[in-house]
């Protein structure tokens, strides 16, 4: 395969590239004037057929939900997920600090196909630059007429603010994203209703990812036919992988979504420090499964990680060599879950506690094999019974961990009969 | 209940103006410049505002960790403990290097009032790994070396 030219992130290693006529040159706002002469559902069915799924995590197909939109309703919204925080993920921050016209492009013209008039962005709290780079970015856009009333003679009005979260992950969840907008405690709400029938202050809603944003704008320029001949039948289109850990240049890397995890690594990453040996792979943030270091060439895309196990998640891909301790990995890995928890579903809040308090016994030398069992018992129980997707995210971790790596769970607790054992 | 009543239409609808409310956490970030943590008094101030009662105030600003209700230093130094960090011999090793430079354990502020250390999640600084914040600004691919200057710094400051 040919090198790939990033698109998404074309500019942000440029100087200045933040700035609004750094954006201009390179074409910015092109695209909004083009998508402005389509009609919403024009635009809806090209997003539809560029195969486009959203980039938080969920990887559900952009047009879809936009076409759940009510085309009535009088009143809708647009929210915009600046809330990265899942561990591995430093893509959006990226973007939001270096090339925040390339989303605010994008929102306006999600704002325009599902007929939304006002657009609530909301960003995790501790990206202070961040906050700073959105506010000058929407405050440009309306001096340029981009954003306000009758934008570019277009007759479509919208209104962009910025809302900064202030500490918790769970926020990142759309319904609890809405919660916290609303100036309340971020706890997601039951499905259904969905946000698309009842979000904001109960008005219809559509929640995007930055990442999913920032592929708009190219999508009107370049065509779907264009988006969808990149990457797999089922993965179209590019995707920005988010590489740590244990790797020589770690960074984010613009690639076509089916890119082996192989070339990731190796190629772009610039290969495994000290030449080792992977022991284990997260390929898409840290409430994906594990898997192990001889599945390095799977291809990067929906449906072969989840042949292979995990997920694509965030695109968050964090590989550990072969001398790493996994146990201390998933304790460290459940203790960020168990933080974040909201409190709200028993699963979550006391089962996440529970594993928490029986991996720090593995970890210290000082559980058993029945800590083992109870452990898998606790994460076996706590899957699938919560609102929301945290108590799933937060057992893919161990689960897997307990698959793949059993034998470093069960050192630690050598010398201790397992429950079993002992009732034999 | 009688003041969270005067808040809800008998159907559980708010009174107060919902898009007032969307202010909280804007507001709760105006109070919390003032002093450095969220006062008793700063939280009525918000409630008054906002047409809501303490209780609620407090509700809110209690689930979110940037919210705080205790005094802390002038700089706060916030270590990633995330699993990046860790993997780059980060994340303890610099809690505590810092630790032992400050003589203080995480949660703790320092005698003077100049420093409080504590440990968060995951700051999206993966891939600049090891990391930490102090006050708004945020520290990336830390060594001991760097640590040395940024604190050195801090501790010049009048």
């Amino acid at each position: 395969m040919a090198q790939w030219q990033p698109v998404l992130l074309a500019n942000v290693h440029r100087p200045n590239s933040e700035k609004i006529d750094t954006y201009l040159r390179s074409g910015g706002y092109e695209a909004l004037r083009k998508a402005l002469k389509m009609t919403p559902e024009g635009i809806i069915a090209e997003v539809k057929a560029s195969g486009l799924r959203g980039r938080g995590g969920a990887g559900f197909p952009t047009g879809v939900k936009w076409g759940f939109m009510p085309k009535d309703a009088p009143v809708k919204y647009l929210a915009i997920n600046t809330d990265e925080g899942e561990p591995g993920t430093f893509k959006d921050r990226l973007i939001v600090e270096r090339d925040p016209h390339s989303i605010l492009e994008g929102v306006i013209i999600a704002a325009y196909a599902v007929g939304a008039n006002r657009a609530f962005v909301y960003i995790r709290g501790e990206f202070f630059l961040g906050v700073k780079r959105w506010i000058k970015a929407i405050s440009d856009a309306y001096q340029h007429g981009f954003l306000g009333k009758n934008i570019l003679g277009s007759g479509f009005d919208l209104d962009v603010s910025v809302h900064r979260g202030a500490g918790a992950y769970i926020c990142g969840e759309e319904t609890a994203m809405i919660e916290s907008l609303e100036g309340k405690r971020g706890v997601p709400r039951p499905k259904p209703p969905y946000p698309a029938q009842q979000g904001l202050w109960g008005k219809p809603t559509v929640v995007q990812n930055v990442e999913t944003l920032t592929n708009i704008p190219h999508i009107i320029l370049k065509g779907s036919q264009w988006y969808s001949s990149i990457g797999t039948e089922k993965s179209k289109g590019i995707k920005i992988f988010c590489v740590s850990g244990h790797v020589n240049r770690p960074g984010n890397f613009e690639l076509p979504l089916g890119t082996p995890l192989k070339e990731i690594i190796y190629e772009h990453a610039g290969g495994v420090r000290k030449g080792r040996g992977i022991k284990a792979i997260i390929p898409g943030g840290a409430s994906t499964p594990f898997i192990t270091g001889d599945k390095v060439s799977t291809p990067m895309a929906f449906e072969t990680l989840q042949a292979a196990g995990t997920a694509l998640g965030t695109g968050a891909v964090i590989v550990m060599d072969e001398t790493t301790d996994m146990v201390e990995v998933v304790r460290r890995i459940t203790r960020f879950f168990v933080h974040e928890s909201c409190g709200n579903c028993f699963p979550c809040r006391v089962g996440g506690h529970s594993m928490l308090m029986l991996l720090e016994k593995l970890a210290a030398h000082q559980g058993s094999m029945q800590d083992i069992e109870e452990l898998e018992y606790l994460a076996r129980g706590i899957t699938g019974r919560t609102f929301c997707p945290m108590g799933t995210g937060m057992v893919e971790p161990v689960l897997s961990a307990l698959r793949l790596f059993r034998p470093e769970f069960e050192e630690r607790a050598a010398g201790h009969m397992s429950h079993s054992e002992q009732r034999r | 209940m009688k003041a969270r009543n005067e808040t809800r239409r008998p159907d559980g609808g708010a009174i107060v103006d919902p898009a007032r409310q969307s202010m909280m956490l804007a507001a709760l970030y105006v109070a919390q410049e003032q002093k450095g943590y969220l006062t008793k008094d700063a939280v009525r101030q918000v409630a008054r505002r906002l047409g809501l009662t303490p209780g609620e105030v407090y509700s809110t600003a209690s689930f979110y960790t940037l919210f705080r209700m205790e005094p802390v230093g002038r700089h706060v130094i916030q270590v990633c403990e995330g699993l990046s960090c860790y993997l780059n011999d980060g994340a303890e090793r610099v809690v505590d290097y810092v630790s032992v430079k400050l003589g203080i354990q995480p949660g703790e502020t320092t005698p003077d009032g100049r420093f409080t250390l504590e440990t968060v999640q995951c700051l999206a600084s993966c891939g600049t790994a090891p990391a930490m914040r102090v006050n708004d600004q945020l520290y990336e691919n830390l060594t001991p070396a760097s640590i040395d200057d940024i604190l050195e710094r801090l501790m010049g400051e009048v």
